[in-house]
């Protein structure tokens, strides 16, 4: 699998990582090595096959709904980097408005 | 009393017991010999001395005042700086997480605590626990006890390269891919890469969630089996913890080996080995023989394609796993116009080049068009390695192996070719795909006086039979954990042998 320097950026940007020229074209190279490696899973398993998620199978796993021991919102924001009236502050997401 | 850090736990469980030592003097032997010796072998990112001696002390005080104390109490550990240690930087060798202190202590920390293994510091890893040198780390290289010019391995290089230098008799690793049995390999030691689910995953910093399990490091199988013992066990606090019974890894593990069906893997024996591994694998198989096992020939057919499957499903749950990352509740922010600019400027700054890399092979596998092609197909290739298992423990109670293809190599021979850094996992992964248990077991050195590891494997919850082969062999080999060679670091109390 040969990978352009778009598709590099494509994934760059769904992963949220700003990459600089030289890491897009070192990332396509070793990126398109890799994968090319890891396609021999398509040779080695058919449709037939089904899919292993977890090697030991448990489902459903609920704790008991009763109220417990838990972080105060203090030392859940304490380890923020940048917080406000005990909550997270985020640059503005929604453009325009005020 | 230099003389203190040559001990196994068990030793120094039994000395302080009968009140021949104090806690504190066993933790201020260990604390000097990292004083002296980790200035070259770096294995160490934070030397807690504060509170190991404070706890030393406690375990002292509780001792003379007849209160109750924990089975290993005031033996002291090396721990993995992937879990969480609450108000102690954990910092997973990332500069994301570098000023990380967390609010809550990992359940595997508080198993330590509950059992007064005294912590002497968290230990180097590679960044994210990406990797098999611990090169990748952040903050700094970690050497080879054995030759410090050479990687201890990874990504638990830290704690098998502290334990190897007789920093402490234990240490805690985790292992997603071989990150405990390939260091202990190169470090020769004893590492156990547990039951998927045996240990609490719980404070645990997830690197590939389906695939992580917390393990012992030891120069002695007996010491990694009362460390496991000290932390396995069912908890609430992770979903994925197994809720039976932890076996007993103890009970049989002094029975010798006389009934137990060995399998040697041919897939394992057949090619791309050292010939300095073939050849100290080969007389270890001999020598199981002799002791009584009947050993047979097993295939693992499927297990070729360990690697390709691992390096599709490790980092597509790794850039899930990572996603958290986000420069807004923990670690680092760097600031940009927009929330989307700031997450990727954080990232781009916070994370090093092989934890980018497995986020972009990930971020690839899992994205619209190639989900099928990529990581449904290694999930099946995941079943087919299982069922090989069972087929293959049909026929014998225990596996046995190499634990990596060559010894130690030196530091910066394979940092620029990711794919052949990759390849060193390469007996180690089928293990984790299948939730298996495995151990890697000194067994000799090679002609450059390295070590080399026996993989020793075992179906879910085979542990005691694991354990009870390892220890077998390890009486019957006696090998001297004792670092030797040109350039190896001194020995305690001496000069390099």
């Amino acid at each position: 699998m040969a990978l352009s320097t778009d598709d590099v950026r494509h994934v760059a940007r769904l992963a949220r990582l700003a990459l600089s020229d030289e890491e897009v074209e070192a990332l396509r190279s070793q990126l398109s090595d890799i994968l090319a490696y890891a396609e021999q899973v398509g040779e080695a398993a058919g449709g037939d096959v089904p899919p292993t998620s977890h090697a030991y199978p448990l489902a459903n796993v609920f704790r008991a709904d009763e109220p417990h021991e838990s972080l105060s919102p203090e030392e859940a924001i304490s380890t923020a980097p940048e917080a406000e009236d005990g909550r997270f502050r985020v640059p503005k997401i929604v453009g325009g408005e005020a | 009393m230099s003389e203190l850090v040559t001990r196994t736990a068990a030793e120094l469980r039994d000395l302080l017991a009968a009140g021949e030592v104090s806690a504190r003097e066993v933790a201020q032997a260990h604390l000097d010999r990292i004083r002296a010796t980790d200035g070259r072998v770096k294995a160490f990112l934070k030397v807690l001395d504060e509170q190991a001696l404070a706890h030393a002390g406690d375990v002292d005080r509780r001792r003379a005042a007849g209160e109750p104390l924990g089975p290993l109490a005031g033996v002291p550990l090396a721990l993995k700086d992937i879990l969480a240690t609450k108000g102690i930087e954990t910092t997973c060798a990332t500069r994301i997480l570098e000023t990380y202190r967390p609010p809550y202590d990992a359940t595997v920390v508080k198993r330590l605590r509950q059992a007064d293994v005294v912590v002497l510091g968290k230990t180097n890893m590679d960044e994210f626990a990406m990797g098999s040198s611990t090169e990748n780390s952040a903050f700094s290289k970690t050497y080879n006890p054995w030759d410090l010019a050479r990687v201890p391995g990874g990504s638990s290089g830290g704690s098998s390269a502290a334990v190897a230098a007789f920093d402490a008799p234990l240490g805690i690793g985790t292992d997603t891919g071989g990150s405990i049995r390939q260091p202990a390999a190169f470090c020769g030691i004893v590492g156990v890469k547990p039951t998927y689910g045996l240990v609490s995953r719980f404070g645990l910093i997830a690197f590939a969630s389906s695939l992580d399990q917390v393990g012992p490091f030891a120069r002695s199988v007996t010491d990694a089996a009362l460390l496991l013992d000290a932390i396995a066990g069912h908890d609430p606090a992770d979903s994925t913890s197994i809720p039976e019974a932890k076996p007993d890894f103890l009970a049989g593990i002094d029975k010798g080996v006389q009934g137990l069906r060995v399998g040697v893997v041919r897939e394992f024996m057949a090619e791309g080995m050292e010939p300095g591994v073939r050849a100290r694998v080969d007389e270890a198989v001999a020598r199981l023989e002799k002791l009584g096992a009947t050993v047979v020939d097993v295939s693992l057919p499927h297990a070729s394609y360990g690697v390709a499957a691992y390096y599709l499903i490790a980092p597509s749950e790794a850039s899930s796993n990572l996603s958290r990352y986000d420069g807004v509740r923990y670690g680092l922010r760097v600031p940009g116009e927009t929330a989307e600019e700031m997450m990727a400027n954080t990232r781009a700054a916070g994370f090093g080049p092989e934890v980018k890399r497995r986020i972009m092979i990930g971020t690839y596998a899992l994205s619209a068009g190639y989900y099928d092609a990529y990581y449904a197909q290694a999930q099946r290739v995941r079943t087919l390695i299982i069922r090989d298992f069972a087929e293959a423990y049909a026929q014998c109670d225990v596996l046995v192996g190499p634990t990596t293809p060559s010894t130690a190599f030196t530091v910066g021979e394979k940092v620029d070719d990711p794919l052949a850094m990759y390849l060193n996992d390469v007996y180690t992964i089928p293990s984790n795909l299948a939730g298996a248990p495995a151990l890697s077991l000194p067994i000799g050195l090679d002609e450059h006086h390295l070590p080399v590891g026996l993989q020793v494997m075992a179906p879910v919850l085979g542990e005691p039979a694991m354990f009870r082969v390892a220890r077998a062999l390890e009486a019957d080999l006696a090998f001297d954990p004792t670092p030797r060679g040109a350039n190896a670091l001194e020995t305690p109390g001496g000069a390099a042998a």
